[in-house]
């Protein structure tokens, strides 16, 4: 779906040049799940709108689903197949009607208006925003608004789904509705994601989890085995699940269970296992 | 303070008002507001009185609702009439010292006042029963025979929906940032006229710092949505004119007409 081949960004900042990605290579499968995880400055919201051609790479080339980002009449065709959800949800809703700005996109594709409602009302389903279709944005709650910039992309078809950080801004509750959401849009309607996030927790259940450090790939695989390499996540800043440094702590101690635990469940069967 | 600007607001109701073509009521609003200015009678007046009210009666907005619409433009009439009434020169009827009321002074300011509060009722009367989208879509599709003269009338229109879109976003922006200067021992409150005016210095740089970094947010988001102009575009809803429109229409020219001729 999403192939980045020896991909290099920088941008000025203080007269001093920051390279933000440097020869960065991935492929995104069709239908995969994907995290990408780093801490602030990685380069992981520059690969977001690498992808989006919302920015073009210095050198190499990014691919959706195989059409060139630089390729400026590939332009609108990556974009409709490629929807990107930004982190603020209040920047990114045009309309003044729920309605009316998840019917922003497809009208931009220039859709039939009768297909443009169904659409409109199917995705506002999905996203278990039904029955909100004329309520004015600015009343709704931040996950809500989420939801509806995440319809707003459903509405346009796209294959691909690429968030920046979608739940930095939210509560609890919001984000626990985004990433259901989320999940749902990537196992029910098998579309491919690409999330972004600094919370650890939104990784767990991803296929694969890419972690960035300094514009380079540092670690990469399943949830399982990036998680259990503790030592490496602390040295680059970030964090692993409580239960995975706890696995670790009880490892330490002499007791014989598995490092790689990064859920509660999974936690909780090993220690009944020992008794 | 802030929430209580109720001008431009839409208040979501069913009736035959509310659900007139958006073109229809701008056109309408037009032709009663044209009629206001050529009316010079103070009798007159009563006509687009019972215009407005049966138009009010039909439209289910709660009169509370629209009278609160002229509280923020209150203290500008006072300054219309007060003007009127005091150096309208004529038959004095009352006088205190070097102030003086004459007849015609009052004859005027009654005028003025009805022509401000009619204007300002007739105009709000189209927002409080247009929902913005609508209203812009109005503009959009009034406008759009001016294309051929290079005028943007869709960028406009866009241009309209996002101003509208971000009041409410941007008034509450507004007031969480007076908070926490007033926490940080700004003061909004007291002093002169000019002191004030200074004070709203650390509200109005964040605010706008804000408000530039959200139109750049927004920009991208529109153009990840494939937007690009308005060429090629289409409407979910689409605009179209029934019999209420032309009736609706063809009473407000006959309205318009009539008082031309008669007053």
């Amino acid at each position: 779906m999403i192939r980045a081949e020896n991909v290099s960004f920088k941008y000025m900042r203080n007269e001093e040049m920051n390279h933000v990605l440097k020869d960065f290579n991935i492929h995104v499968l069709d239908g995969e799940f994907v995290v990408i995880m780093g801490h602030n400055g990685s380069g992981k919201s520059t690969f977001a709108k690498l992808t989006n051609a919302i920015l073009l790479p210095e050198s190499g080339d990014i691919y959706v689903a195989d059409m060139n980002t630089k390729n400026d009449e590939n332009l609108w065709a990556i974009r409709e197949k490629a929807g990107m959800i930004f982190q603020n949800p209040d920047n990114q809703i045009v309309a003044t009607m729920v309605e009316e700005d998840v019917a922003f996109g497809p009208e931009n594709l220039g859709v039939d208006p009768e297909e443009i409602r169904k659409r409109v009302d199917r995705v506002l389903k999905i996203v278990n925003m039904d029955g909100y279709q004329t309520r004015p944005p600015h009343m709704l709650s931040g996950g809500q608004k989420q939801r509806i910039a995440i319809a707003g992309i459903l509405a346009m078809s796209p294959d691909c789904i690429i968030l920046d950080e979608p739940t930095a801004m939210l509560d609890p509750s919001g984000r626990i509705e985004v990433l259901d959401i989320i999940h749902r849009l990537n196992q029910d309607e098998n579309m491919t994601v690409v999330l972004i996030t600094h919370f650890m927790n939104e990784a767990i259940h991803a296929d694969r989890v890419i972690v960035l450090d300094d514009g380079h790939i540092k670690l990469t695989g399943a949830p399982k085995e990036v998680f259990s390499k503790i030592n490496e996540m602390q040295a680059i800043g970030l964090d692993v699940p409580e239960v995975t440094k706890l696995a670790a702590y009880l490892k330490s101690e002499g007791i014989d269970i598995p490092s790689n635990i990064i859920t509660l469940e999974e936690m909780i069967s090993e220690l009944c296992r020992l008794k | 303070m802030l929430r209580d600007i109720t001008i431009g607001q839409y208040y979501p109701a069913e009736s035959v008002i509310h659900k007139l073509d958006p073109r229809t009521k701008i056109l309408g609003s037009f032709m009663m507001i044209i009629a206001l200015f050529v009316i010079t009678p103070l009798w007159g007046y009563l006509i687009p009185f019972g215009t407005l009210a049966l138009v009010i009666l039909l439209s289910k907005v709660p009169l509370k609702f629209i009278l609160k619409g002229l509280k923020p433009i209150l203290f500008f009439m006072i300054f219309a009439v007060s003007i009127n009434v005091f150096f309208t020169p004529g038959k004095v009827i009352f006088s205190y010292g070097f102030i003086e009321i004459t007849m015609e002074g009052l004859e005027r300011a009654l005028m003025t006042l009805s022509r401000f509060v009619f204007l300002i009722i007739t105009s709000s009367m189209v927002t409080l029963t247009t929902s913005p989208m609508a209203l812009t879509d109005g503009i959009e599709k009034l406008l759009n025979p001016l294309k051929v003269i290079k005028f943007p009338a869709h960028e406009l229109a866009m241009m309209m929906t996002i101003a509208l879109r971000f009041i409410p976003t941007l008034i509450e922006e507004a007031d969480k940032i007076m908070k926490a200067q007033t926490a940080r021992g700004a003061d909004f409150e007291t002093g002169n006229i000019f002191n004030r005016a200074k004070n709203m210095i650390p509200l109005l740089v964040p605010l706008f710092i804000s408000a530039f970094r959200r139109a750049d947010e927004l920009a991208m988001a529109m153009e990840a949505r494939c937007y690009r102009g308005g060429v090629g575009r289409t409407r979910m809803k689409q605009l179209r004119f029934n019999h209420k429109d032309v009736f609706a229409l063809v009473f407000s020219v006959l309205y318009c007409i009539s008082i031309m001729i008669a007053l």
